[in-house]
This record gives C-alpha cells, sequence and structure tokens, in this order.
C-alpha cells in the first residue's frame, strides 16, 4: 500500500494542532503540572566537587526534621552488573544509568546526585538537604578531553579497559572505546591528491536547552503496583528502565506521558523517576521531582564537547581523493558520548575514495552525556564542512560547486559502509544553488557561508490503535510522546486513509497499560515508524468498513471500494446501493459484527537518510567581534511533509540550535570543576531577536519504504550551522574561527591577529 | 522553617520604621527582578521584606520647571514610555528599555537597579551622566545625593541602617545637551552588560564641546565617571583625534576583571569602542536640539 504519487487531500495541507489551544491556554499539563492527594515533595542532593569518593552519608539529622518522610541514597538501589541495552542512537549501560541517578562510592561530577529527600513541602525537603551530612574524599578531577585521554590523568574508573584495541589493554584508562572506519588505501589517496588541507577543530559542550526542566510523579501502592507521571521522551523507556534500575516487573510499572516542553534528545534516558520512585516506596506517599534549572545544566546531559582534526586531499578540479578524521569526543562521567555516529556521519555525504576515520569515547569529570539532536553528527560535520570550505578556498573553486562534485549519489559505497539508495543530498545543492539568497548581493563587512548535514533517522517498534466511535469520529492512540507535533500528522495520515476530515481523528498518546510497545520519541523516527503504524491500522479499519458494508448490502466484501471516507459498492454491483459513508457503518456497528477498530505492532524498515544544505549570510562588527545572521535558508530533503508547517518548524528549530552552538552557548567551569553558569541568563541559547526569520525550503524525494514517502526531518537541520556560520564569518571578516563558540571575544581577538 | 515577614507600608514614616527594625537582613523589595530570583536560588535570606510600592511617590514621574522626579519604585515600562522624559534624555529611557524584557521591564526599577548595586547595571551610567540625585529618606531624615554616591561595591550600598531611596530627581537639558547609551552584550536582548557606556554632552558655537560626563559600567566594582574622557571632549569636535583620545582615556579608566561575562582585555577594548560609539550619537543628538 503506498500513497507515494497519488492526488492526496489532507496530506501536505496545515491543519491546526489538536494540541494547541491547550498550550496557549496554559491548560497542557506538563511535567511539574500533576498533583495527586497525598502527594508529597523530592529533592535531590548533589555532590559540590567534580571527583570524590563517597565516605559516609548521614541522613540522621535530616530525618529528624518535623515532616521529612525518607531518605534514599545508592543503598537503597540495587547494586546492578553491567548490562548494554540499545538507547535509540547510542548505547546506554544499566549500571552506569544507576550510578548516573544515584552515585554509588564516587561522585563523579559536580552535580552528580548523592542523595534525595522527601519531605511534605518543597521547603522542609530544601532544608532536609543541608541536614544530610556528606563525607567526601576530594579527588584530582579531568574536565578536557585530551587531558583525559593522557597516561597520567587522573582515572574515573578503574575498572574501565580500552575497547577496540588489540591485544587488550593491561591497564585502566579514561579512552572508554576506540572505533575505526577505513576504505580504499589512505596512504595513495594523499599521494594523488594536488592539495592536501589538515586543520584541527574544537567544540565545547552545549546542553539541550529544552525550557521545561525534568519533572515527574511517582506512586507506589501497596501491593506493588507503581505508576510514574513524567516528561520524557518515551514513557516505555521510563518504564523500561525504571524496573531495571529498581528490580520491578514491568506489568507492574504503568508511566504515563506528560506534555514535554523539548527534550531534543535530553529526555531519552531517566533522572528523576527511579528516585522518585524509591522516595515514594520507602515513605509510602506519592513523590513529585521538579528539578530546578541549575539541576538541569549541573545534573543532565550536554551533547560531548569534542576535538576534529581532519585531513583532506583533492586534485586540482576539486575531486576528493582522500580524507582522515579523528574524533576525540567527550562522554561526560560514563561511557557512551556520540562518537560512533560522528564517524559514521563526518564523511557520509561525500563520495571519497580513500578514507580512514577514527574516533575515542572518552570520559570525564562532567555530567553524563545525553542525546543532542543527531548526536555526534554536528562535532564531526562541525570539522568536516569548515575543512571543506578552507579546501575550496585553497582550490578556488565555489564551496558548492566542490560539493557538488564530491556529493553523495544512489549506488555510492559510504565511508561508514552503505550503499547509499535514493537519497537527496545532490537534490538539495541543486536546490540551494536555484535559490535567491545564493546569488543576492552583500553589503560591505557580510558574508555568505554553506555548509551540509546528514542524518541517518531511525525506525523502530510501534503500536498504533484506531477506533472509530459510535458517531463516526476517529481515534488514533500511539505510545510515541509528542515532542514535535506528531499528533497531528498521526491524525493527518489517519484521516487520509480513511478520507475524513482530520478534524474528525482525535489524536492521543497513550500510557504503557493501554497500548503496545513502543520505542521512544528520537532519531527523528515518530512520523516514520508511528506514523506506518498508524497508518497500517487505518488500512486495516478500512479493510473492516468495506466488510461492515458488505454485511449491510449483503455482498461479498471484495465488491466494495472506500474512497473518499465512503463505501461504494464496486464490480457488477457498482451503482446498485447508495454509498455508505463511515458515520454510518459505524452507528450500525453494533449490528453488523460490534466495534470497529485495529491495532498495527510493527517494527519499522527503511527510514530515509536525511541530507541538508544551509546557506548562511552574517556581518561581523570588527571592533566588537559581534556576529550577526542576516538571513538564513535551509533546504532539506524532507521526502514527503506531511504538515509542511511542522516540518518547516523543525527547520528553524534546528537551525536556531545550531546557531547557539555556533556562536555562544558553552559551559564554563572554574578551576575547582563546578560549573559557573548553570543558568539562561550566562548559557546563552539564542533569543528570538538574535535571528531572522529563516527560510525553510522543502525538497521532497519521497522514501519508497514509507506508505507516503516520510524521512524523518527533525535532526538533520542542527548539523551544518556551526560551520555554515564559520565560513560566512570567513568571507565577512577574513578570519577562520575554529573553536567553538565563535563568541565575541573570540572573533574580536582572531580579527586582532589578523591585523597584527 | 525560618520566619519570612512582608510588610507594605503606606508611608514614608512606616517603611522607615519596618527598616530600621529588626537585627536581620531585611531588604527593599520594588519590581523584584533581583530580589526575587536571589530568594529562590537561596543566594538572599532576608527575615523582612519591605515593599515600596504603595508608598506615595515610589511610582510616577512628575516634572518640575528644572527637573524631572522619577518614583524610586517607578517601573521601566513608564520610564521608557514617559514622552518628555524620552525627549530630553534618550540615553535615559534607552537604557532603562535595555534591562531584561519587556515583561522584567513591567517590574524592574531605577531604584532597584541601583541598590542592586551591580556594576552592570543598565540604567545607571544614563543617570550619572545627566548629573542626577536621589533624594533618601531615613531614621534621620531626609538627604539628597548625586546618584553616583549611593553604590560603594558590588551588592554594596552607602545607605544607611532604615534609609531609602524616594525619588531620582533629573535635571533637564541646557540647549545642545544630550545623551545616549550603548551596552554591549553577546547576544541582543536579554543579557547583562559586558560594558556599558553612557556619554552626556553640551555643545557650544559651532558644535564645540562645552561640558561632557562619560560614565563606564561593568569595568570597576561600581560604575565609573571618566574625567580624563570627559576632557577628551571639551573644547573639541567630535573628530578622529578626539575620538582617539575619547577610546584611549575610557581604556584606561577600565579595570574590569575577567569572570564568565568577559575578559579584562575584551572589556577594556570595548570600552573604547562604545565610548567612541555612544559619543557620536550623543553629539549628533545635541546638535539637533
Amino acid at each position: 500500500m503506498t500513497f507515494i504519487g497519488k492526488d492526496l487531500k489532507v496530506v501536505g495541507t496545515r491543519p491546526i494542532r489538536p494540541d494547541g489551544v491547550d498550550k496557549v491556554t496554559g491548560r497542557a499539563n506538563f511535567g511539574a503540572d500533576m498533583t495527586v492527594p497525598g502527594m508529597i515533595w523530592g529533592k535531590i542532593k548533589r555532590s559540590p566537587h567534580a571527583h570524590a569518593r563517597i565516605l559516609r552519608i548521614d541522613a540522621e539529622k535530616a530525618l529528624r526534621l518535623p515532616g521529612v518522610k525518607a531518605v534514599v541514597t545508592a543503598a537503597d538501589f540495587p547494586n546492578i552488573a553491567a548490562e548494554e541495552a540499545f538507547a535509540g542512537e547510542a548505547i546506554m549501560d544499566f549500571r552506569d544509568l544507576s550510578r548516573n541517578c544515584m552515585a554509588r562510592d564516587k561522585a563523579l561530577y559536580d552535580g552528580h546526585a548523592v542523595a534525595a529527600v522527601a519531605a511534605s513541602t518543597p521547603a522542609i525537603a530544601e532544608a532536609a538537604l543541608e541536614l544530610i551530612d556528606v563525607e567526601y574524599e576530594v579527588l584530582p578531577f579531568v574536565i578536557d578531553v585530551e587531558k583525559a585521554m593522557a597516561a597520567d590523568a587522573p582515572l574515573l574508573h578503574g575498572e574501565l579497559f580500552t575497547q577496540g584495541i588489540e591485544p587488550k589493554p593491561t591497564a585502566p584508562s579514561n579512552i572508554a572505546k576506540r572505533i575505526n572506519f577505513t576504505k580504499g588505501d589512505i596512504e595513495k589517496g594523499f599521494r594523488e591528491a594536488d592539495v592536501v588541507i589538515e586543520r584541527r577543530y574544537t567544540t565545547r559542550p552545549v546542553h539541550q536547552g529544552y525550557i521545561e526542566p525534568h519533572a515527574c510523579v511517582a506512586t507506589v501502592a501497596a501491593d506493588g503496583q507503581c505508576s510514574i507521571w513524567s516528561s520524557s521522551q518515551g514513557h516505555f523507556m521510563v518504564r523500561q528502565y525504571c524496573a531495571h534500575l529498581l528490580g520491578i516487573d514491568i506489568a507492574n510499572i504503568r508511566a504515563a506521558a506528560a506534555e514535554i516542553g523539548g527534550g531534543f534528545g535530553g529526555k531519552t534516558l531517566i533522572y528523576v523517576e527511579p528516585v522518585a520512585l524509591a522516595l515514594a516506596k520507602k515513605s509510602g506517599h506519592s513523590v513529585k521531582i521538579v528539578m530546578t534549572r541549575e539541576e538541569v545544566f549541573r545534573g543532565t546531559g550536554p551533547a560531548a564537547g569534542s576535538v576534529i582534526e581532519v585531513k583532506l586531499g583533492a586534485k586540482k578540479d576539486g575531486r576528493l581523493t582522500a580524507a582522515e578524521v579523528t574524533l576525540k569526543y567527550q562522554a561526560g562521567a560514563f561511557p557512551g558520548s556520540p562518537v560512533g555516529p560522528g564517524c559514521m556521519c563526518a564523511l557520509a555525504m561525500y563520495d571519497v575514495p580513500n578514507a580512514n576515520v577514527t574516533g575515542y569515547d572518552v570520559v570525564c569529570n562532567r555530567p553524563k552525556v545525553a542525546a543532542y539532536r543527531a548526536p555526534g553528527a554536528p562535532n564531526a560535520s562541525w570539522g568536516v564542512e569548515s575543512c571543506l570550505d578552507e579546501l575550496a578556498l585553497a582550490l578556488g573553486l565555489d564551496p558548492l560547486s566542490l560539493r557538488e562534485k564530491n556529493a553523495a549519489k544512489d549506488g555510492v559505497k559510504a565511508v561508514h559502509g552503505p550503499t547509499w539508495q535514493n537519497i537527496g543530498y545532490a537534490e538539495t545543492l541543486a536546490a540551494a544553488k536555484a535559490h535567491p539568497h545564493w546569488r543576492a548581493p552583500l553589503g560591505a563587512g557580510q558574508g555568505r557561508g554553506i555548509a551540509s548535514g546528514f542524518w541517518f533517522n531511525i525506525g523502530g517498534e510501534s503500536t498504533a490503535s484506531v477506533h472509530v466511535n459510535e458517531d463516526g469520529t476517529v481515534v488514533v492512540a500511539t505510545g510515541s510522546p509528542d515532542i514535535g507535533g506528531s499528533r497531528v500528522s498521526m491524525a493527518m495520515m489517519v484521516a487520509e486513509v480513511l478520507g475524513v476530515a482530520v478534524e474528525r481523528v482525535r489524536p492521543i498518546v497513550a500510557d504503557t497499560s493501554s497500548i503496545g510497545y513502543t520505542f521512544l520519541t528520537g532519531g527523528s523516527r515518530v512520523t516514520f515508524a508511528t506514523g506506518m503504524a498508524a497508518t497500517e491500522a487505518a488500512s486495516r479499519v478500512v479493510d473492516e468498513l468495506k466488510k461492515r458494508a458488505a454485511v449491510i448490502w449483503e455482498i461479498s466484501p471484495e465488491a466494495v471500494e472506500w474512497r473518499d471516507g465512503m463505501a461504494y459498492p464496486a464490480g457488477q454491483n457498482a451503482g446498485a446501493f447508495e454509498p455508505l459513508p463511515l458515520a454510518e457503518i459505524a452507528f450500525r456497528s453494533a449490528r453488523t459484527g460490534g466495534p470497529i477498530s485495529a491495532e498495527a505492532a510493527i517494527n519499522a524498515q527503511g527510514p530515509g537518510a536525511g541530507f541538508g544544505t544551509h546557506i548562511c549570510d552574517v556581518e561581523v562588527d570588527k571592533e566588537t567581534g559581534a556576529v550577526k545572521i542576516l538571513r538564513y535558508t535551509a533546504i532539506q530533503d524532507v521526502g514527503r511533509a506531511i504538515h509542511p508547517a511542522y516540518v518547516e518548524g523543525q527547520l528553524q528549530g534546528g537551525v536556531t540550535q545550531g546557531v547557539g552552538w555556533a556562536l555562544n552557548e558553552e559551559y564554563i567551569y572554574d578551576k575547582d570543576g563546578r560549573l559557573e553558569n548553570p543558568g539562561f541568563l550566562d548559557y546563552r541559547i539564542p533569543v528570538a531577536s538574535d535571528l531572522p526569520m529563516i527560510d525553510a525550503v522543502l525538497v521532497e524525494v519521497p522514501n519508497p519504504r514509507h506508505p507516503f514517502g516520510v524521512r524523518g526531518v527533525g535532526e538533520v537541520p542542527i548539523i551544518p550551522p556551526t560551520a555554515a556560520v564559520a565560513n560566512a564569518i570567513y568571507r565577512a571578516a577574513g578570519v577562520r574561527l575554529r573553536d567553538l563558540p565563535m563568541s565575541p571575544p573570540k572573533v574580536l581577538a582572531a580579527i586582532d591577529e589578523e591585523k597584527g | 522553617m525560618s520566619g519570612l515577614s512582608f510588610i507594605a507600608p503606606k508611608t514614608v514614616e512606616e517603611a522607615v520604621r519596618a527598616l530600621a527594625a529588626g537585627d536581620g537582613l531585611t531588604k527593599c523589595l520594588a519590581g523584584g527582578t533581583d530580589l526575587l530570583v536571589q530568594l529562590r536560588s537561596g543566594r538572599a535570606r532576608p527575615e523582612v521584606i519591605v515593599d515600596m510600592k504603595r508608598i506615595p511617590g515610589l511610582i510616577g514621574i512628575s516634572e518640575r520647571e528644572d527637573r524631572f522626579i522619577i518614583g524610586a519604585a517607578t517601573p521601566g515600562a513608564m520610564i521608557s514610555e514617559c514622552g518628555p522624559l524620552c525627549r530630553a534624555w534618550p540615553g535615559i529611557t534607552e537604557a532603562v528599555d535595555l534591562i531584561g524584557s519587556q515583561q522584567i521591564q513591567g517590574r524592574a526599577s531605577l531604584g532597584g537597579n541601583l541598590c542592586n548595586a551591580s556594576p552592570a547595571a543598565d540604567s545607571v551610567p544614563a543617570v550619572i551622566a545627566a548629573r542626577a540625585t536621589c533624594v533618601v529618606v531615613g531614621p534621620e531624615g531626609r538627604r539628597e545625593v548625586p546618584v553616583e554616591a549611593i553604590v560603594t561595591g558590588p551588592g554594596q550600598t552607602s545607605l544607611r541602617k532604615g534609609e531609602l531611596i524616594l525619588e531620582f530627581h533629573v535635571p533637564k537639558p541646557r540647549p545642545h545637551q544630550a545623551d545616549a547609551y550603548l551596552r554591549f552584550i553577546p547576544r541582543t536582548e536579554m543579557d547583562i552588560a559586558v560594558v556599558g557606556c553612557a556619554v552626556n554632552v553640551t555643545l557650544g558655537d559651532k558644535g564645540v564641546c562645552r561640558d561632557a560626563r562619560v560614565v563606564l559600567g561593568a569595568v570597576a566594582p561600581t560604575a565609573v565617571i571618566v574625567t580624563e574622557a570627559a576632557e577628551a571632549l571639551v573644547g573639541h569636535w567630535l573628530d578622529e583625534e578626539t575620538l582617539g583620545r575619547l577610546d584611549a582615556a575610557a581604556r584606561r579608566a577600565s579595570k574590569p576583571i575577567t569572570d564568565k561575562r568577559g575578559t579584562i582585555e575584551y572589556r577594556i577594548k570595548v570600552a573604547g569602542v562604545l565610548a567612541r560609539r555612544a559619543a557620536a550619537i550623543a553629539f549628533k543628538r545635541a546638535g539637533e536640539c
């Protein structure tokens, strides 16, 4: 069943979002909005040290404070063994996750949870935190990735031996893993090159910056039945991880998805939920935990900071002959940086005959990194897309033409393995070249940069059910928390299949006990995979509706056609009966076989790879180093835009976050390894006035593996901005910035150095 | 839990009594845009909060022949929407308009901005450059002091126990007198000045500067009146040479620290740049009025 190439009535339109009214009137229930009778408040005590052994935790004074109901430490959690789990776009280990939620033996970063208290009011809980006495032995710490790799670096984990090196190392190290991909003959490739450019680029950790802090309410009933309400990217993930960390059967946890105020990958793992459950179990009360913004910054996952070394070789005509890339990524306190995807994305966009990519996953005394929108790719592409620009300048070639010359196309075998099929990278370059922005004149002190980005996108397990109500309205229930407008897309796909107006379809996110397993919302998978499940469930409903019409007409179901929301008699019966609208069939369902509904539980395969190309104009104030984004165009192959406004919103949001990464976002640590800017005042995400309206251009090369041709769209747009901005700055001010963020002091220093 | 009392006096006398009573930390509340943040983060733990906003005269702007009188708790939005004040002192009203966001400006006040005693306060340099004064009341009565006498260091003021600022008196501009304020922030709004600079000039015949005040913010423990910068302007047109001397004087007067908002080197350079740019605006305005 495919709708690709067909004339569609709903898909491709821009209906009002079904969750919109609640959100603009403040009625929507986010993580912190849930209240249950008898609920008490949990607060988490956090390490003030970047690295310290926990010698003793004494909660006696806290427990004596009136109103305090329970204190938990690592001793209240099972000490679980190492066990890897697939976490969407990264590998996650349950032992590490447990120790990240509550430090055991050692605190590994400033802000690491070491104890938690539950009390009848937030103020009492806050006061009780100060009464919990923790004795530490402060240890030497390491924050910087290359210092953490050094032989004499303080070790975070005595039992960590570098994977991916033969023979297996005999001494522990902060390097958790070494990854390597090769293609062709790298030495030969560089020998053939007319020009070789070798550069080093660096990035700082950046936070996902979701506006809603982590929040949950957990209840443990007397019979052990648990319920969790929380803001996450996957309530099935919350259920699974909590069950594992606390030794609870999955059937005994019911998790519900709150409305989510942003996640961007940072809510694909848990922080507060297991702590609230442990406090609820110990106290006998429902427990609510709401992080402060400071806790979000100190205790939850940033994206990895990194060092990216790039060496590119090319012929005079611009044809790449060789590429060598080395990536060193900070994992934070536990292994699992996205260096793997970084290595795969580094050269994925290009047809390079000879390549060598090496990655290092390095632990250091910072919060454990979490996924952040195309995890790993912005770092790698920051290096490669900047270096390509330097190569274009060295060759005297137009940077767009250089990319066209080397762009991966169908049939090309990528450095990381797969052979490309049905990809639209070249189409985005063609669209960039044809866009008026590419040829628009620039003023003095202004410059234009271009950069591209690639992301895999994923599929995976999803369940959707479609119920036809008695009055002919429809409910589509899925297990995917809606972080980017997926509900409206589900309703639109179902409406298209059923042939009804989208307003007749109410999309909901069902809790973990009300719908089949659904993998978390991440990897740009939901409109693709859950949308595929919803489409399939709706198709089954159509089959059922045809059967019911056949019963009413007393003809064979094969002789019924479904179009425009109505059953028509077909073939030899054509015209024999008046068509039956969906509402009529629904009204008569009790007499034709009972309720009409269908569920589809699938493991969606074939997510289409996503490619994008961005054009950015900047103006540089040469006296202050301030960079102003004048114009920005984001072009992307989106497969098929179900709701184009949402897709444009994804592109604009990704660009905004990428520009934050480019210009101002960074963690500032003091000499003791404590975070100095845990708030939005001094951790500078872009504000609305920092950006012009971002022009989103949707290129549609359909993904044949999806009934409507959908590709994931949410992650690609964060990848190109850093290099697009740097490339534009070079052309505006004549200085090449290779260290993010390109904040005014750094830009000014570069300009002054250039002046000499 | 420790008690926190909240008092909202309706007279100056009542306010002074409330501020003078008790040994613990007592804080004045105007718009609360700094205090509430400090309370929430635990940086300030007062025992008593005294709300200024119900005291007659604390909110509102009035005009006398020679001056504007701005109540110390008057929200920024009222100041930047006050036509006569905007025409007289665009530097002051633009400085107020830079503070925080539109929502913040619905609350934040001149008195709060001054008494919070941040070296980076946006409204302070322009108000000092206009040679404004504050009316301070306390247990020992009423005194009028120059604005620059209030802040003594980061978070520190010269106000004595029981004292509060009632109002600001801003003299009206003379003919060909005008001001300007510029600040540098890494973003376009919602930020704290890395450097701020107010320039207030009076021009004489043929556009030669007769009188000037240059005040820098965020480059020292308090806002700094840069006498040498004013001297660089007085007696001159704003030509390249004058601008060069102004820039150098502003840089010499800057004694910043390196912190999460900027480095010493960067702040010094930008102080010179902003002095030049603010002077250019102030001279242009003075020439047109």
